[in-house]
């Protein structure tokens, strides 16, 4: 009853074409907006902005990353991690070496390496496809850990490779507390995803899809492949820097290059699929399921060990995470292979019936 | 330059690729048989290794244990064709990918749950140490053990060929692996086949794990030797058995005498990238892999 567009009517091209032209959905989108910069960071407590919602925020700028190029594109990619590690590392030297850049410049310019690092491990997507290109993008994740760790200049000299992110402040505004640091994260996150929602609608976004559906038949209708498949590794790349270099500054503060290894990647991969490939919200989906996952069996776990008064050891426990994780992996693939968005889209439809059955 | 030198670490990465080959051939044949990139091949070998080693520790005579490890790998590779996989058919290559990863959670969750995390040590009865009379004659210091494993990999390679060749499933499996509908519609029955499939791909794991095991020993670490074959793979092709051998020895050999020659020149530690590397340039020269198929786009 709620949710229909009955009467909305469309007077203009630029009405037609907004990003949500339903105004349920506006108002949706709003309210969310409005809990999660106020009614958020005034209720949440410590532990939940900073272990919680702040890596939320950044895996779910990071899946971005990966859909844009997975998802919208077509180019399956296993380094993602690996260009996190490069953003993170490259916003440290440029904190470091040039302090009068400010925090913001920094993180994009570490983006614009991220970027530039994805053009040359792309590259090889313009003649390989399918799991081919995958392996070949494994090829990226190994080299630019084993680059980190070996290159003192990236790391300052640090002997173990590990950096300490510098103090975040912007027009001397120090972020210093931890829901200070989830509100610039948010704010980078809100203004990122939006630009990746406009930039799927453009025409970039379209000729992403073309060549996902059937590159040859996108070429042949006048698609540049070079250009388009660069662009978005290029994309791609940017967006997982600076979600690298979030997670850095915002989310642990110190890293080392073993925090970025194929492990995270693959849970990347993890949350575009569980969410939805091809589809912003379903990056975000797909990042809360993750995140919130392990948390949730552990809990679990904890509340059964609880009643049944069965102490069941470390190891053991972990090891049924590991198998409860994968399982339900394995059964999301099986029940929805479309995965969370769809689910979202499926009960909007049905939302808009509601109801009456027609 | 030491010519003994050079071809010890020669011989040395011949064969150690073959080890890579062995793990590569489990990720063959049911590439090739249902175009599943089954990633938990890693997980399988670990599995196989372990429940072996296990066994053997636990006082199972040794070809008891064989044939034990045997039986649960084929029951293994069933279920998860049984399971996992049939209710994923027609789904994206992408979607069956990642539950394939979805799975090497769940085995490597699972070995360590029933078998416990400790590595092991695996004694086969050969030693991995260098052949006293090729060093003796020649200065060259080949390990005893790497020969055996050849040999064993040599044997595997033509029982598979052998039963691809020869026997009825074998043809089967050749057939669907050629075309599923044309295979389907001369009655051949799909499921058997992959059922089959997924079995041997699971004695495949176990003698991979065995020799892996004998090795480094048992250990976490042995499920990533799956990263290792999977250069090996794209450099020889995913659907070719010849290519995962031929890639196998190429990546060994290249990647032993890098280390030897190029590693003190950039600081060590390149094994990890450099298989990757060789393999991604000549992917850029030929796509498709040594032996592969030919892709042929069609609008």
């Amino acid at each position: 009853m709620l949710y229909r567009e009955a009467g909305q009517f469309k007077a203009t091209y630029a009405a037609d074409q907004q990003i949500f032209p339903i105004r349920q959905d506006r108002i949706a989108i709003a309210a969310l907006l409005l809990v999660a910069f106020v009614a958020v960071p005034l209720l949440a407590n410590q532990y939940w902005l900073s272990a919680i919602l702040t890596p939320f925020l950044i895996f779910a700028l990071a899946a971005l990353g990966l859909n844009i190029l997975t998802g919208y594109a077509g180019q399956l990619s296993l380094g993602t991690a690996a260009f996190m590690a490069v953003g993170a590392f490259m916003a440290y030297n440029f904190v470091l070496r040039m302090p009068w850049l400010g925090v913001i410049p920094s993180f994009i310019l570490a983006g614009l390496c991220a970027a530039a690092v994805g053009i040359v491990f792309g590259l090889p997507s313009l003649r390989i496809k399918g799991f081919y290109l995958a392996v070949a993008t494994l090829a990226c994740q190994f080299f630019v850990l084993w680059a980190i760790q070996r290159i003192g200049w990236i790391t300052n000299n640090s002997p173990s490779g590990v950096i300490t992110a510098q103090a975040v402040e912007i027009l001397g505004y120090a972020f210093d507390t931890p829901a200070k640091k989830y509100l610039l994260t948010l704010a980078i996150v809100a203004t990122m995803a939006l630009l990746a929602k406009n930039l799927m609608r453009s025409q970039t976004g379209r000729a992403f899809m073309a060549v996902r559906d059937m590159d040859v038949a996108a070429s042949v209708i006048g698609i540049p492949m070079m250009k388009t498949k660069l662009l978005a590794f290029a994309i791609s790349s940017f967006y997982c820097g600076i979600a690298g270099a979030l997670y850095a500054y915002t989310y642990l503060g110190t890293v080392e290059p073993e925090a970025f290894t194929l492990d995270l990647s693959f849970r990347i991969l993890f949350m575009i699929i569980i969410g939805g490939v091809g589809s912003i919200l379903g990056s975000f989906l797909g990042a809360g399921f993750i995140i919130l996952m392990p948390i949730f069996l552990s809990v679990l776990f904890g509340a059964v060990s609880h009643a049944t008064g069965i102490e069941v050891s470390h190891a053991v426990l972990s090891n049924l995470e590991l198998m409860i994780f994968g399982g339900l992996i394995i059964f999301f693939l099986i029940v929805e292979p479309h995965g969370l968005a769809r689910l979202w889209q499926i009960a909007k439809e049905k939302l808009r019936l509601w109801p009456f059955p027609h | 330059m030491n010519v003994a030198f050079f071809f010890e670490v020669l011989i040395g990465g011949l064969l150690a690729g073959v080890m890579y080959s062995l793990v590569a051939l489990g990720f063959v044949l049911i590439y090739k048989a249902s175009g599943v990139f089954n990633f938990a091949q890693g997980a399988m070998v670990f599995f196989a290794a372990l429940t072996f080693v296990s066994l053997v520790e636990r006082g199972v005579n040794f070809w008891l244990a064989l044939l034990v490890t045997l039986a649960v790998m084929v029951v293994l590779g069933m279920s998860i064709e049984r399971v996992v996989l049939r209710p994923l058919v027609n789904q994206p290559p992408i979607t069956l990918f990642m539950a394939t990863i979805g799975l090497t959670f769940v085995l490597e969750g699972l070995s360590q749950l029933l078998w416990g995390s400790q590595p092991h040590g695996l004694d086969l009865g050969i030693k991995d140490v260098p052949m006293e009379w090729l060093a003796n004659s020649t200065g060259m210091f080949i390990s005893q053990f790497d020969l055996f494993a050849s040999g064993i990999a040599a044997v595997l390679v033509a029982t598979l060929a052998l039963f691809f060749q020869y026997t009825r499933i074998g043809r089967a499996l050749r057939a669907v692996a050629d075309d599923h509908q044309a295979a389907q519609a001369v009655g051949i029955p799909l499921k058997h086949i992959w059922a089959i499939v997924w079995a041997v791909a699971g004695f495949v794991a176990l003698v991979a794990g065995l020799m892996w095991g004998a090795r480094n020993g048992v250990q976490f670490a042995l499920t990533f030797i799956a990263l290792k074959a999977l250069p090996v793979l794209i450099l020889g092709g995913f659907e070719s058995v010849l290519g995962a051998i031929v890639g196998g020895l190429i990546i060994g050999a290249t990647e032993k005498l890098a280390e030897v020659y190029i590693g003190p020149m950039v600081g060590g530690g390149i094994e990890s990238w450099f298989a990757y590397v060789i393999a991604l340039l000549f992917l850029l020269a030929r796509p498709q892999g040594l032996f592969g198929e030919k892709i042929i786009d069609r609008v």
